[in-house]
C-alpha cells in the first residue's frame, strides 16, 4: 500500500464528485468510479504519536464511495453482516448526502457504528460478498461499507446531535451484565430500553473491555468508547467498576441474594495462550494482552504521567498474524523499537488480520516474516531474551480451520536477534466463572455453552461474545449481546 | 472510592492501612489479595495481600512496603483520603484443614499475608508454630498479632538486634528435625521462600509459598504474573497465589521480578526525594 496525502485524496474526490453529481449512473458507470482510499496520517509522522491513524473520509469522498454501490436487489452484503444492517439503504442515503438518515438505518441494527466502522473486519464480512468487489475480482475494491459507516457515525458525533434512546416505563425487574465490552454494552442498552434496571459489572477500573485495554488509541480513540459508555449511563444503566463476579460476589448470589432477575455474561476471552516452547518465561516475553493493556489502559506510552512502566524494546518479534498482533507490532514501533517483526506461520493470504491494518503496519516499517514459527526463545546470562530460533514452513493441505496447514521444513532453523517477544496467538477463556459457579456448563475449551438465544445451562443466565465463541470480533459479540438481550426481555415480559 | 479509616507506620518503609471495602471484607478468605490503584487515569495497579478484614465494619487491612513510585505515594495518603480503585478478593483462598503441626514462616513484610493464614490454621485446630524474621528489629511487624495466634513463636533478626540472631531457615530446620510438622507455610522475599523450600525438602514437609509477582489486571488476562511450577506455566493471579514451594522455579521467578528494574530504580530514587519534600510540606502545614 503506498500512502497518499490527505489533501490529495480530498481534492481528487472533490473533482470526481463535481463530475458525478446529478448524473444518472448505470451499473457500468458505478463500477468505473475509483475506490476512495482512507485518508491517514503520514507514516513517518504517525509512528511518533498515538493519535488515530485513519482520519476519515471527507464529505465528497463518502458520497463518491457510496456512488460505487450498485444497490443490488439481492444485497449479498447484508448476509455477511452479523447484525444484518440494511447496507444498501444506508449507503443510498449517504450517497444522497442524507447522513443522519443513513445513520438512523444503521442504528436500527447496530448500536456502536463509530466503533464497528473502525474495527470490524469488513473484508471478511459484508465486503467479502459485495458485488462490486466480485465484479472487479478483488475484495479490496468492494464498496468500503465500513468507512461509510464510520463517516456517518462521526458526522453525528461531530454535530453533537446524538439522541438518547427511549426507555420503556420501569418494569421493576433487575438484570446484571457481567463485562462491559462489546457484548455487555450492547446487551445492557437493549435490556435497559425495555424498561428493566441494568447493572454492568466490570473487573477493570474503566469500562469498555477490549475496546479500552486491547485496541490502541491509534486505531480506536478512547474518547469514542467513553462516549458510548456515557450514553449508557444517560440511559440510566448503572456501571460498577472494580467488581469481579465470581470473586467480589458469586454469580449465584446475584440471583439468589441480590434480587437480579437475569444475568448476561459477556466476560470475554481473557486468558492469553502461550506457545509452550523453551524460554517462554524469560524476561522480555510478554503476552499481547499484557503489552497492550500496559500501553492502552494504563497509558504506559505516556511515562511522564503514567505510573505503569512498559517494557523497553529495541528489537521485537510479535508472534501471530491477527489484528491483536498488528496492534502490538504497531504499538512497539510507537514505543520506540528500532525493528519490529511479525512472525507468522502461514502466508499473508491466510492472515486473520484486517488487510487495512496489515497495510498500515507495513507502511510503518513492520517487517513480515511469513511461513516462519519460533522453535525456542533464547536468553542471555541475565535471563533476558536475546534471540529466537525460527523454523521455516511450507503450506500443505487445508486443516479443520479451512486454512492450509503449515508444515515445518526440516533443518530450516535460523536465529533472529530480538530482545522482546510478544505472544499474540489468541486467548483461552478465563476459568474464573466456571470455577466459582456450580452448574454453569462449559465445553472442552472452557467456553460457556449457550443456545441460539444465548441461554446457558443455568436458569436465568445468558451468555454471549468471546466467552461463548472463543476469540471473535466486536460485531459478532454485539450480535450475540443483542440476541441474548431479546431473549432476556422476552423471558422477563412473560413474568410480568 | 475506598476511604482510609486507619493508618499506622510500622517501620521506616512499612505502612498499615485499614480501608473501606465492604464487599471485599465480606467475601475474602485467607490467602487472597486485592489490587489497589491510587488514581484511575494514570495510577498503577498494585497487588497487595489482605492482612485482615472486618466484615461488620466493612473494612480490610493492607500492609505495604514503599518500593516504587506508587507505594511511596500511597504512603503519603492519610486517614480520610481515598484510593480510587480496589478490586478483590483475588486469587485462590488457602486450603485450610486440620493436619497437625503447621510451621508458619514469615519474612519481613511477608508476615502480613501470613497472618490470616496462621489465624485460619489455628482456628482449624492445628498446632501453629510461627517463625518470623527480618533484617533488623526496626523491620519486625505484627509481633503482637502473631503472638496472639501462635502456640509457639520465634522471632529472628539477621543482625541479632532483636530475638534470635539467625535466618528463619535455622529454626525451621530444627522444627523439621524435632517436631515432625505436617506442613509449612512460608511467605516473604522470594529468596527466603526458596531457601525455606530447600530446608524442608529433605524432610518431605509439604511447603506452601505465596508468590507476589508482577501483575497488571489480576484476573488472568495479562499473563504477566506467570511462573514455572513443576515444569508447567501457571498464572499467580488465578492459579495461585499459593503453590507447592518444592515445585516453584524460584530462579526464573526472581529474574522475571526484575523485568522493570530500570524504571523502578529511577522511580525509587526520585520518590525518596519527592517523599522528603512532601513530608516537609506536610510538616510545615501542621
Amino acid at each position: 500500500m503506498s500512502h497518499k496525502n490527505v489533501d490529495t485524496l480530498k481534492s481528487e474526490a472533490k473533482v470526481l464528485w463535481a463530475d458525478l453529481q446529478g448524473k444518472e449512473l448505470k451499473p457500468k458507470d458505478r463500477l468505473a468510479i475509483p475506490c476512495q482510499d482512507m485518508p491517514s496520517q503520514e507514516p513517518s509522522v504517525r509512528i511518533r504519536n498515538m493519535a488515530e491513524v485513519a482520519v476519515g473520509y471527507s464529505e465528497e469522498q463518502v458520497r463518491v464511495e457510496a456512488s460505487r454501490c450498485l444497490q443490488c436487489k439481492s444485497a449479498p452484503c447484508v448476509k455477511g453482516c452479523p447484525v444484518s444492517i440494511d447496507i444498501p439503504r444506508f449507503i443510498k442515503a449517504a450517497e444522497e448526502g442524507r447522513f443522519e438518515d443513513s445513520l438512523a438505518v444503521i442504528r436500527e441494527s447496530s448500536l456502536l457504528p463509530s466503533i464497528c466502522g473502525r474495527v470490524c473486519p469488513q473484508e471478511s464480512q459484508c465486503q467479502e460478498h459485495c458485488t462490486v468487489g466480485k465484479s472487479l475480482k478483488d475484495v479490496n475494491r468492494a464498496v468500503s461499507i465500513g468507512r461509510i459507516e464510520r463517516f456517518v457515525a462521526d458526522y453525528e458525533r461531530a454535530k453533537g446531535t446524538k439522541n438518547i434512546p427511549q426507555i420503556a416505563p420501569s418494569t421493576g425487574k433487575k438484570v446484571a451484565i457481567i463485562g462491559s465490552g462489546p457484548a455487555g454494552i450492547t446487551a445492557a442498552a437493549d435490556i435497559r430500553k425495555a424498561g428493566h434496571d441494568v447493572t454492568v459489572f466490570e473487573a477493570f477500573h474503566k469500562p469498555g473491555g477490549v475496546l479500552v485495554y486491547g485496541i490502541p488509541e491509534f486505531r480506536l480513540p478512547k474518547s469514542i468508547v467513553e462516549e458510548e459508555i456515557h450514553t449508557l449511563e444517560e440511559m440510566g444503566v448503572d456501571i460498577e467498576p472494580n467488581f469481579l463476579v465470581g470473586r467480589t460476589r458469586k454469580l449465584k448470589d446475584l440471583i439468589d441474594k441480590d434480587g437480579f432477575d437475569a444475568v448476561f455474561i459477556g466476560s470475554g476471552a481473557g486468558l492469553p495462550k502461550f506457545m509452550h516452547i523453551e524460554g517462554e518465561n524469560l524476561v522480555g516475553v510478554l503476552s499481547a494482552n499484557e503489552y497492550l493493556t500496559r500501553s492502552n489502559l494504563m497509558k504506559a506510552y505516556d511515562p511522564e504521567h503514567a505510573a505503569t512502566p512498559t517494557y523497553k524494546s529495541r528489537r521485537v518479534a510479535v508472534l501471530g498474524g491477527g489484528n491483536v498482533a498488528m496492534d502490538a507490532a504497531r504499538t512497539a514501533i510507537r514505543l520506540g523499537a528500532e525493528k519490529v517483526y511479525i512472525v507468522y506461520r502461514r502466508t499473508e493470504v491466510e492472515m486473520p488480520a484486517r488487510v487495512e491494518e496489515v497495510g498500515h503496519a507495513k507502511e510503518e516499517g513492520v517487517e513480515f516474516l511469513l511461513l516462519r514459527n519460533p522453535k525456542r526463545i533464547i536468553g542471555d546470562e541475565k535471563g533476558r531474551v536475546r534471540a529466537i530460533e525460527v523454523l521455516s514452513y511450507e503450506l500443505g493441505e487445508p486443516d479443520e480451520s479451512g486454512r492450509r496447514r503449515p508444515v515445518p521444513i526440516e533443518g530450516s532453523e535460523s536465529i533472529l536477534d530480538v530482545d522482546t517477544v510478544i505472544v499474540s496467538i489468541g486467548n483461552d477463556s478465563n476459568p474464573l466463572l466456571k470455577q466459582t459457579t456450580e452448574g454453569l456448563e462449559t465445553n472442552k475449551w472452557g467456553n460457556i455453552i449457550a443456545d441460539e438465544d444465548g441461554k446457558t445451562s443455568m436458569d436465568r443466565v445468558y451468555a454471549g461474545g468471546d466467552i461463548v465463541l472463543g476469540a471473535a470480533t466486536v460485531i459478532l459479540a454485539m450480535g450475540q449481546g443483542r440476541k441474548a438481550a431479546a431473549a432476556i426481555n422476552r423471558m422477563l415480559a412473560e413474568e410480568v | 472510592m475506598n476511604k482510609i479509616l486507619e493508618k499506622r507506620q510500622l517501620s521506616e518503609e512499612v505502612f498499615r492501612m485499614k480501608i473501606e471495602a465492604p464487599l471485599i471484607a465480606r467475601e475474602r478468605k485467607p490467602g487472597q489479595f486485592v489490587i489497589i490503584q491510587k488514581d484511575t487515569n494514570y495510577g498503577e495497579r498494585i497487588p497487595l495481600t489482605i492482612a485482615d478484614a472486618d466484615p461488620d465494619e466493612g473494612s480490610i487491612t493492607i500492609i505495604f512496603q514503599t518500593v516504587g513510585k506508587t507505594t511511596h505515594e500511597m504512603a503519603l495518603f492519610e486517614v480520610g483520603d481515598s484510593f480510587e480503585n480496589v478490586l478483590g478478593p483475588l486469587g485462590q483462598p488457602t486450603h485450610i484443614e486440620k493436619v497437625g503441626t503447621v510451621v508458619c514462616v514469615g519474612g519481613g513484610i511477608g508476615v502480613a499475608p501470613l497472618h490470616p493464614i496462621a489465624q485460619a490454621m489455628k482456628a482449624a485446630g492445628n498446632h501453629v508454630v510461627i517463625i518470623m524474621g527480618a533484617r533488623n528489629r526496626e523491620l519486625i511487624i505484627m509481633e503482637d498479632e502473631m503472638k496472639a495466634i501462635a502456640d509457639e513463636l520465634i522471632v529472628c533478626t539477621d543482625d541479632g538486634s532483636y530475638g534470635r540472631k539467625a535466618l528463619v531457615t535455622e529454626p525451621l530446620k530444627e522444627y523439621c528435625e524435632s517436631a515432625n510438622p505436617a506442613m509449612a507455610v512460608a511467605i516473604g522475599p522470594p529468596i527466603m521462600m526458596k531457601f525455606c523450600a530447600e530446608t524442608t525438602r529433605p524432610y518431605g514437609v509439604k511447603t506452601i509459598v505465596s508468590l507476589n509477582t508482577i501483575m497488571v489486571d489480576g484476573t488472568g488476562m495479562c499473563g504477566g504474573c506467570r511462573v514455572t511450577v513443576g515444569g508447567e506455566t501457571k498464572f499467580v493471579c488465578v492459579d495461585g497465589p499459593e503453590f507447592d514451594g518444592h515445585l516453584v522455579d524460584f530462579d526464573n521467578m526472581m529474574l522475571r521480578l526484575g523485568a522493570f528494574k530500570e524504571r523502578e530504580q529511577e522511580d525509587h530514587h526520585q520518590c525518596h526525594l519527592d517523599m522528603e519534600i512532601a513530608k516537609k510540606k506536610q510538616g510545615a502545614l501542621r
